[in-house]
């Protein structure tokens, strides 16, 4: 039995990676791509008459794999079908650090999964309030509902645009320069910003069309969201690389950090660092450059 | 006596100069005798020296019971001509005590296996030796043990004359009517000929074996006529599908691709990736996708390739042909690309075997080698790789090249995933040594990248490249975390095989299994 440490609500998610559950060979030692979290799935991947089988193959994983510090979280199916609730049990069970609900289109949606969890929890002796969620906005109702969405449970750590679906309900197909969910993923950033939430971005399916994936992870690092959804462990690198920080940013922000501990140490809320005016605002920005610093490999200073 | 990588070598094995291994370069600046081929004069004019058969050929030879055949193994898994020429000297002329010493032998070679169980066949000396074969000789039925050379070992052996070759068998996709062989312009193309061109200088008889006669002269010849006793003309040599493989893809197995990135990483972090470097790669999976992430760093450096050498395939080509490398040394073709490609790019070149890796000349190409990716089926704490040896014990492998490029190369890099199947990779004591550990400089494996302390350079680069790495007793434990540890084999005191080391001295001795029985 591997036991994983209490999930963190707020961590490094610039790559999730989905897997097929039902697959041993996907899921047996996923960690060593280095993705920041791997989204088991128990929904599409998985066909209808082979549910049963992916949640063993799912329960044994998580009870003998150690994933380390990759986050382990799973894809639950639609609230729509008759397996969510034993969904959420083997999560429960087998210590899931989080379960992400697809086709969410209501606050009450993650009520309801919420109640499951707590009850799973319960049943199987795990700490209440440990499972965390996301949640999959799918549909127009559910980039519309955003906000409610986001701001539901203490337990969500962040929301996701599923793009297949949401494409399909919009009567478009995936664009070059992503006007086809722009005002999605603007809304649904909007939404996730001012629930204080994380937001990631849909998987890039065609493997072979590197461009494309290319640009796509660069715009979504522009629009600001967190990382992104995979398909695959080639995507890794890139994502990685792109939200990265400059070095200068590094430098950047371990002086502005520095600074401030000076400064309000000796009772001085505002200061200047290379000409430009810092207070308190400026600090969770650059701790999460130096966390982010820290995951990359280019921070090992003792400031965060 | 225990050799330098704690191996007991049997003290009867000692004998006629014979020594245990003693680390690399040991037996630099010794000098060498070199052995001569008794050979015979052909004085009068000749129109042509090609006989009616196989069996022809060997009586011109002077064939008999006793005698020491070569062979080389350019038309890899596809080769029909050792067991023709084995088939006519046993069944046709009835010779018996024979000795096949082979660049490499495979799974086509299957029929051997039963020459050996009648005895008619008692002696095998080779690189790789697979299949059946492998079996029988473990189960140790051939009279006196088989000798396992590497690539670069074999014509130092035949050189030095340890291996003396009373007929060398040259299997020539394309030949004259007096024996100027060529690799390719025929039915059954291999490219390059390297390892036959040692065996056709210092056997005392050649005999070509050929299913393309081609008009006189053959040129630029890869066996030359003046080294030819008698030219065989017949259906087939070979299975053109099995000899060179269509294009060899560069795999998008995820694994491989994240190791193989890894390996270029460690490439790009030590002071020999510069402009002109030099590399060989293998054709496995991470090995060879190993191509794609350096082109990505030369091209990041603005740095190019000064030479390959090695088994080549297409991928390989493909840099030439783009003008990322500067030219290939070739011994063997892997693929079609390859087949292709030699004698007909600019810049890409057949060499012998001798000049490709024999430790005891005075220029082998590997000698001058930057990098070289290589595989393992296993390797130990001690950085030992075994290529030869299966988890069971039984022969079902090639060192090849292996102990010469990482002997010769300044950064050997093996690559291998920590797990095949439930069989640990990194463990704590190979089956057999084939490269010794003192010739090895990283592992990089899927689950983490090992430098041995050897070489605390290398390790001082990858720190400050931030590559990460960890002791290879981590990643032993790891491998046996997931898989478990098994159980020591089981052996009995038969040597069935000798391992030379590529210098000649002994690194390690195969035994016979011991029937494993049910409690």
């Amino acid at each position: 039995m591997i036991p994983r440490p209490r999930p963190e609500r707020f961590r490094l998610r610039r790559t999730m990676m989905f897997m097929n559950a039902q697959k041993p060979g996907l899921i047996k030692d996923a960690y060593i791509y280095g993705c920041d979290s791997i989204m088991l799935d128990l929904e599409d991947a998985v066909a209808e008459n082979q549910k049963d089988a992916a949640r063993f193959s799912l329960y044994h994983a998580l009870k003998t794999i150690d994933y380390g510090d990759t986050e382990v979280i799973v894809r639950i199916n639609g609230l729509d079908t008759p397996h969510w609730q034993e969904d959420i049990r083997v999560c429960v069970a087998g210590g899931a650090d989080g379960i992400r609900i697809a086709k969410c289109e209501s606050a009450q949606d993650v009520r309801t999964v919420e109640a499951a969890v707590e009850a799973a929890e319960k049943e199987f002796g795990v700490e209440v309030g440990r499972t965390l969620l996301m949640a999959a906005l799918e549909s127009p109702k559910g980039i519309l509902n955003a906000y409610e969405i986001c701001s539901a449970s203490e337990r969500m750590f962040g929301v996701a645009i599923s793009g297949g679906d949401f494409r399909k309900c919009m009567q478009t197909t995936p664009q070059r320069d992503g006007i086809d969910m722009l005002a999605a993923r603007g809304q649904m950033l909007l939404a996730a910003r001012a629930a204080g939430i994380q937001c990631f971005d849909t998987v890039f399916t065609n493997l072979d069309d590197n461009e494309g994936f290319e640009a796509e992870v660069l715009q979504n690092k522009a629009m600001g969201f967190d990382g992104k959804s995979l398909i695959n462990p080639k995507q890794i690198r890139f994502v990685h690389q792109v939200f990265a920080p400059t070095a200068k940013e590094i430098v950047q922000a371990e002086r502005i950090l520095r600074a401030y501990r000076e400064q309000s140490a000796a009772g001085v809320g505002v200061f200047t660092v290379d000409g430009k005016m810092i207070d308190i605002a400026f600090i969770p920005g650059a701790e999460r450059t130096l966390r982010l610093a820290r995951a990359c490999g280019m921070y090992e200073g003792d400031l965060v | 006596m225990k050799n330098y990588v704690g191996r007991e070598i049997p003290d009867y094995l000692l004998v006629n100069g014979k020594e245990v291994y003693q680390g690399k370069n040991y037996m630099d600046g010794k000098y060498l005798q070199k052995a001569s081929p008794k050979t015979r004069r052909y004085e009068k004019p000749q129109e042509s020296k090609i006989v009616a058969s196989l069996a022809d050929a060997l009586r011109h030879c002077g064939a008999k019971s006793g005698m020491t055949f070569s062979f080389h193994h350019h038309l890899r898994d596809g080769d029909f001509v050792v067991n023709m020429v084995m088939k006519a000297a046993i069944e046709e002329l009835g010779l018996e005590d024979l000795t096949i010493a082979a660049t490499s032998l495979g799974a086509a070679h299957d029929p051997i296996a039963d020459y050996i169980e009648q005895g008619k066949v008692v002696g095998i000396q080779t690189s790789g030796i697979r299949g059946r074969m492998g079996e029988v000789v473990s189960a140790g039925k051939l009279k006196t043990p088989a000798i396992i050379r590497s690539h670069g070992g074999r014509p130092r052996a035949i050189e030095g004359g340890e291996v003396h070759i009373d007929i060398a068998f040259v299997a020539a996709p394309t030949s004259d009517c007096v024996g100027n062989c060529r690799g390719i312009g025929g039915k059954s193309n291999c490219g390059s000929m390297g390892y036959a061109m040692t065996d056709a200088k210092y056997a005392d008889h050649v005999v070509v074996v050929t299913d393309c006669l081609v008009d006189f002269p053959n040129m630029p010849a890869s066996v030359e006529a003046i080294d030819v006793d008698a030219v065989v003309v017949v259906d087939s040599i070979g299975n053109p599908k099995k000899i060179a493989s269509a294009a060899a893809r560069i795999s998008q197995n995820p694994r491989d691709l994240m190791m193989a990135e890894n390996v270029a990483k460690v490439i790009a972090a030590t002071p020999y990736f510069k402009d002109g470097f030099s590399f060989q790669t293998g054709v496995g999976g991470p090995s060879l996708a190993a191509n794609l992430f350096l082109e990505q760093y030369m091209d990041e450096r603005g740095i190019k390739m000064g030479w390959a050498i090695g088994g080549i395939c297409g991928p390989m080509v493909e840099l030439l042909k783009k003008g990322k490398v500067g030219k290939v040394i070739d011994v063997q073709d892997f693929d079609l690309d390859a087949v292709n490609s030699i004698h007909q790019t600019p810049n890409h070149f057949e060499m012998s075997a001798s000049q490709y890796a024999n430790p005891a000349n005075k220029g082998a190409f590997v000698n001058k080698l930057d990098f070289v990716v290589l595989a393992a089926l296993e390797i130990d704490t001690g950085f030992n790789v075994n290529v030869l040896t299966g988890s069971d014990g039984v022969l079902r492998g090639a060192p090849g090249g292996h102990p010469d490029t990482a002997a010769g190369s300044k950064c050997c890099i093996i690559v291998t995933p920590l797990i095949r199947g439930r069989m640990a990779t990194v463990c704590e004591h190979v089956v057999t040594v084939t490269t010794p550990g003192d010739c090895v400089d990283v592992l990089v494996t899927d689950y983490g990248i090992a430098v041995n302390p050897l070489r605390q350079d290398l390790i001082e680069c990858l720190d400050n490249a931030g590559i990460h790495h960890v002791p290879i007793e981590t990643l032993k434990e790891k491998a046996y975390s997931l898989v478990g540890r098994p159980d020591d084999l089981q052996w009995e005191d038969k040597v069935v095989a000798v391992l030379e080391a590529r210098d000649g001295t002994i690194l390690d001795v195969v035994r016979k299994i011991h029937p494993y029985t049910l409690d």
